[in-house]
């Protein structure tokens, strides 16, 4: 359905996703909160429209590497919501078995080759995977999320400049929160746009709302199809707005008086129900979807919640092959 | 079977593999000219380069690349040109390469291996010397080997390059003119994991253990001719690979000889040495009828001048010293 220039129907689409992840982050702040989720999560709250423009328009054989804000990227990439649910709560049936929980969630059967805890370190293994591709040959193309923080740690420099000079199908996404953990980023960052960077390595750029999700999706898709046509990397900067802290226990007191207040005012869910509302959706359709999401993922937290702990002997699993010590007796 | 350099022995298991399977894929910095020591001589016209990768000098991303390359299906042999340079690529080795198939819950393994060439090269100074192989031992997920002969080169190379698992493979500088037989011939299926955590006693002897690894195993084998001239004979161990290490060899050896003399290139503290004489020590302290002998470099840096150089090398004379003081 097109309302003027809106493709209500793929927005739905989108709002929905959007409204999944959001569910998503707040069932697990709330497992967070109850000593149920043990380990940090980093929720990507008001950051949905990022993730839901580039990953969901991805084809199952496309690769993402993502980071450790990374909840969002793998549902929209097709994860199933209840594995990572168990995953983040360290329990049986995790996508990894309990063994890496929110900051290594990874589902390899829809491309989604790993969050990671260390700042940057996705973008070499992105230029990797992407380098692997071009050697087999095929149209598949990597997708490398990373933050605003990771551009100035060296990975930057030496994965962006290996993908331009070999021409590698991956498309770069810069998730510019504003912060570099609890550091406001302009004041650790040296130079202008960050996109300045990328075009100064070779790799051809496009800068886009990241809270508009048509716009951030039908950029990505634009520099996506270049890729996939042979054109080598691409770098997307969006623009977004990390609306809670740094991880669920961060209060994020350093952010200026009432900054935060204002950019609810944007938040990207909210900007997709005005459009829709205004195109003539029924606003009780749009809630049916919020309440949709919320049942989903509070059933994944209730299913997580009532989960067993994974064997214990299955610490001593996938470590190597080769030289792998036995799980003590008894185990 | 025939005589082949160690540097030839490497460069043919390369050759054997990359015909053998078309995943695996070199990458580092200058192998199209051959690489720093000529083990890649030949192969760009071979292969073509797009096979044989000439990198740019990214160590970070030369190792992060063979991760991500190697978790979408291609089998990576990465040069670092010297050990020291891996330094640089740590995270890409130890957060990533090792890690990855444990914290995803073995949805993807990472076959990947690791060249660094090690060891003192005369007058090479304190970034272009070091022997670090008991750091890689130390991470959960790594493999570690440290050929000492033509044969082990070929061998454990070809061997490395075949399993799926993550592999530091330290050959040494100082041996790459080194030259000896090699048996090419062997059937595919030796080449692979039966190899590693296998040593090989370089020479039967019943006075004393000998335990080495890469080049040093020359220097005990050195030392142990000059003991054998004095009547003393001395078993040396060569130990091939560090992760997994052969404890049965080394404990059975001990079981004849009664003493255990441990010698490596690497600083004595948090050595790798410390691990077999404590492992022996615990497990078997009832066969040994002499304490245990560590003989390695002191905690000093590598100097580039040859008379402040050797103060890390640990002599032929100097292992004979410690085999005679156990009598």
């Amino acid at each position: 359905m097109n309302q003027g220039n809106l493709d209500t129907t793929r927005l739905i689409e989108r709002r929905r996703l959007m409204l999944r992840i959001r569910a998503f982050e707040e069932a697990a702040i709330r497992a967070a909160d109850q000593k149920l989720v043990l380990g940090a999560i980093h929720p990507s709250v008001g950051q949905e429209a990022v993730a839901a423009g580039v990953c969901a328009p991805l084809r199952k054989d496309d690769l993402l590497l993502s980071t450790h804000r990374g909840h969002g990227h793998t549902l929209a990439k097709g994860a199933d919501a209840r594995a990572m649910m168990r995953e983040l709560f360290g329990r049986e049936g995790g996508n990894c078995g309990g063994k890496g929980g929110s900051m290594h969630i990874a589902d390899f059967d829809v491309g989604m080759l790993g969050a990671n805890g260390v700042v940057g370190a996705n973008i070499n293994i992105a230029a990797g995977a992407a380098h692997a591709i071009k050697l087999r040959g095929g149209d598949q193309i990597t997708v490398c999320i990373f933050g605003d923080g990771a551009v100035n740690r060296g990975p930057f420099l030496e994965g962006l400049n290996w993908a331009a000079a070999f021409k590698l199908p991956v498309l770069f996404v810069c998730e510019d929160n504003g912060y570099a953990s609890t550091t406001k980023s302009s004041v650790v960052t040296g130079g202008g746009d960050l996109a300045a960077r990328a075009e100064a390595l070779g790799v051809p750029t496009a800068s886009v709302d990241g809270n508009d999700v048509m716009a951030v999706e039908e950029t990505a898709h634009r520099l996506g199809e270049a890729i996939r046509a042979g054109g080598g990397p691409r770098f997307l900067h969006a623009r977004t707005y990390r609306l809670l802290g740094h991880t669920s226990v961060d209060p994020a007191k350093y952010r200026p008086e009432g900054e935060a207040d204002g950019k609810w005012d944007d938040d990207p869910i909210q900007r997709a129900t005005e459009l829709l509302t205004g195109a003539g959706i029924p606003e009780a359709d749009l809630a049916a979807d919020a309440t949709a999401a919320e049942t989903e993922m509070q059933a994944a937290f209730d299913e997580a919640a009532a989960a067993d702990w994974p064997a214990v002997r299955t610490a001593y699993d996938d470590v190597q092959d080769v030289g792998a010590i036995a799980a003590p007796q008894g185990l | 079977m025939g005589a082949l350099t160690y540097r030839e022995a490497g460069r043919q298991a390369v050759i054997a593999e990359m015909t053998l399977d078309q995943s695996v894929w070199c990458l580092g910095e200058d192998l199209g000219r051959g690489g720093v020591f000529g083990q890649y001589a030949g192969l760009e016209a071979q292969f073509g380069a797009d096979r044989i990768c000439s990198a740019p000098i990214s160590e970070a991303a030369i190792m992060g690349a063979a991760v991500g390359a190697a978790m979408a299906g291609a089998r990576p042999i990465v040069e670092m040109r010297f050990a020291d340079f891996a330094l640089c690529a740590v995270d890409e080795l130890v957060n990533q390469a090792a890690k990855a198939r444990y914290m995803f819950g073995g949805q993807s393994k990472v076959p990947l291996t690791v060249r660094e060439p090690m060891g003192m090269w005369r007058s090479s100074a304190a970034q272009h010397s070091q022997s670090l192989e008991a750091w890689y031992a130390h991470i959960p997920g790594l493999v570690v080997a440290a050929p000492a002969t033509a044969q082990d080169n070929y061998t454990l190379l070809r061997s490395s390059i075949r399993i799926d698992d993550p592999v530091v493979y330290m050959e040494h500088k100082h041996l790459w003119d080194f030259e000896g037989d090699v048996d090419q011939g062997a059937a595919d299926f030796e080449y692979g994991p039966e190899q590693f955590g296998k040593a090989h006693v370089a020479l039967e002897g019943d006075a004393c253990t000998i335990v080495a690894w890469s080049a040093q195993v020359h220097v005990a084998l050195e030392a142990a001719k000059s003991l054998a001239a004095e009547g003393v004979h001395a078993e040396v161990i060569n130990l091939r690979t560090l992760w997994p290490w052969d404890k049965a060899a080394v404990a059975c050896s001990v079981a004849k000889t009664g003493r255990l003399v441990v010698t490596h290139e690497a600083v004595g503290v948090g050595g790798f040495g410390g691990e077999i004489v404590a492992t022996i020590a615990e497990k078997h302290f009832d066969k040994l009828q002499r304490p245990p002998v560590r003989l390695t470099a002191p905690r000093i840096p590598i100097s580039y001048a040859p008379e402040l150089e050797n103060q890390v090398r640990v002599s032929a004379e100097q292992i004979a010293a410690g085999v005679r003081a156990l009598a």
